[in-house]
């Protein structure tokens, strides 16, 4: 599908960024047997972009995502993440998916102290879990408040998982932060301070000096809106629209 | 962090969870303990001292084999539980790490079964070794290995099948056939003393270097599949 007016325009509106873009996706389809999850959509968005991707259930926004995370590879077209594919940028990009991708039978600061190890080089255990335990406390996980501590992630509410894994995806400080529904078992003011949180990372600059870019898909426009630099809406698999929002 | 230390955080990670569940030595020693109780009381060891002599070492390794193959799936589905998967596939740590601790705690576990039946087969088989016992301390814990490293990469690549707890022992018990050889013939051997058991060690050495090699360099191939 060639890029629509709004595409177009969105791109044209900040060529310098252009120049060092964060995500290149050029006429990608994917296909699950006969399904057509995606159908060559093409967009492409500077370092520091925050957007915003709506959709109706199965519009493909959480198959996009995977496709830029590099869990999973399209059919037709190619993905470039920072000028590489996304499986050569391990590390730089963070996925949190409906799953929490957490050990249901270790606590939270055991997880996020696990998982940080395995992104950051040079830090010692104990400087690991002041790491998780800040990170968790930024998410309102306090492991120092009341049973925390001990409690495993199995034993998590559902609103509790989901603000654990935003700690873990956090923790690794991506430079390309993607993240599928957020919000969608918070209760208002928590996502409020998830909100929060996003806009204070996404305004920090990353490790390699390199703004920020996010890209969340959620049903809550009206509360996703401060992030919403850009909107992108997919329809069936199309990408229908890439418009500026003003959001951050 | 160095290679060692991913390894070293993967397999303190696998240990805990282990003890925390105790899902993958409590089924092994179950599994383990319950056929060698039925084979001993199918036939009567203490009748045919010889003939047990012979067979034992086959048992054994039989026993641990099946024992190993319930705990191997289950040392995945840990990963798979909540897609933790994905979040490996996207971490900057070599994927290969994550094998190795893995193996390495699938070792752990099956000597830990190995600790505890030793005794338990030695009484119920009234086993007397006529060979030099201590090589049975280089026998053990190789053809331990070669058998969960081959274990934990065929249950890595089975992960998305899903048919994965048929498909396990259909891919690794052909491809174990000369590993169990050996460790079999090495293990009647030190029981027997009826010959000596360097040839199947050395056997048992080889298989181990290789499969390692071959699983290591291959398991990001597995791990980034989709």
């Amino acid at each position: 599908m060639p890029m629509t007016n709004e595409v177009r325009d969105a791109a044209a509106a900040r060529p310098d960024e252009i120049a060092a873009p964060a995500l290149v996706l050029d006429r990608v389809s994917r296909l699950y047997g006969s399904f057509v999850a995606l159908r060559e959509v093409s967009v492409t968005l500077a370092a520091g972009s925050s957007v915003v991707m709506l959709g109706e259930n199965g519009a493909g926004k959480s198959t996009l995502l995977k496709l830029i995370a590099g869990l999973t590879s399209p059919s037709y077209g190619t993905v470039s993440v920072f000028g590489e594919s996304p499986d050569d940028q391990r590390g730089r990009i963070a996925y949190m998916s409906h799953a929490t991708m957490l050990y249901d039978e270790l606590t939270g600061l055991e997880n996020l102290t696990y998982f940080g190890s395995l992104h950051t080089e040079g830090v010692g255990r104990a400087e690991l879990e002041v790491q998780a335990a800040t990170a968790l406390r930024e998410v309102g996980l306090d492991p120092e408040v009341g049973s925390l501590r001990a409690r495993r992630v199995g034993e998590y509410s559902q609103g509790m998982r989901q603000r654990a894994s935003l700690a873990r995806v956090l923790l690794s400080e991506p430079d390309l932060l993607l993240l599928d529904e957020p919000f969608s078992n918070l209760d208002v003011g928590s996502a409020q301070r998830m909100i929060e949180r996003l806009l204070a990372y996404v305004a920090e600059p990353s490790r390699s000096g390199l703004a920020r870019t996010l890209l969340l898909t959620t049903h809550q426009a009206q509360l996703a809106q401060p992030l919403a630099q850009s909107t992108l809406t997919l329809s069936q698999g199309r990408l229908v629209s890439l418009i500026e929002t003003g959001g951050l | 962090m160095n290679y060692a230390q991913h390894v070293l955080t993967h397999l303190r990670k696998d240990l805990r969870l282990e003890w925390r569940t105790k899902d993958s030595i409590n089924g092994m020693l179950f599994f383990a303990l319950l056929v060698v109780v039925v084979l001993a009381i199918a036939f009567d060891p203490a009748s045919y001292p010889t003939m047990t002599r012979q067979i034992s070492g086959g048992l054994l390794w039989v026993a641990l084999l099946f024992a190993a193959m319930t705990a191997l799936n289950q040392s995945w589905a840990r990963e798979t539980n909540n897609h933790v998967l994905d979040a490996h596939r996207l971490s900057a740590a070599p994927a290969s790490a994550l094998f190795v601790g893995k193996a390495l705690a699938n070792f752990l576990f099956v000597t830990a079964v190995e600790v505890v039946l030793a005794p338990i087969f030695t009484v119920f088989y009234n086993l007397h070794p006529l060979g030099e016992t201590w090589k049975l301390l280089i026998i053990l814990p190789l053809g331990t290995w070669a058998l969960v490293v081959n274990g934990t990469f065929f249950a890595a690549l089975s992960l998305r099948s899903r048919n994965r707890e048929t498909l396990l022992p259909l891919v690794l018990l052909p491809i174990s056939i000369p590993a169990l050889l050996a460790m079999i013939q090495a293990t009647t051997s030190v029981l027997t003393g009826e010959f000596e058991p360097t040839l199947w060690i050395k056997v048992l050495v080889a298989y181990v270097v290789v499969f390692t090699t071959a699983c290591v360099l291959l398991f990001q191939t597995i791990l980034a599949a989709d």
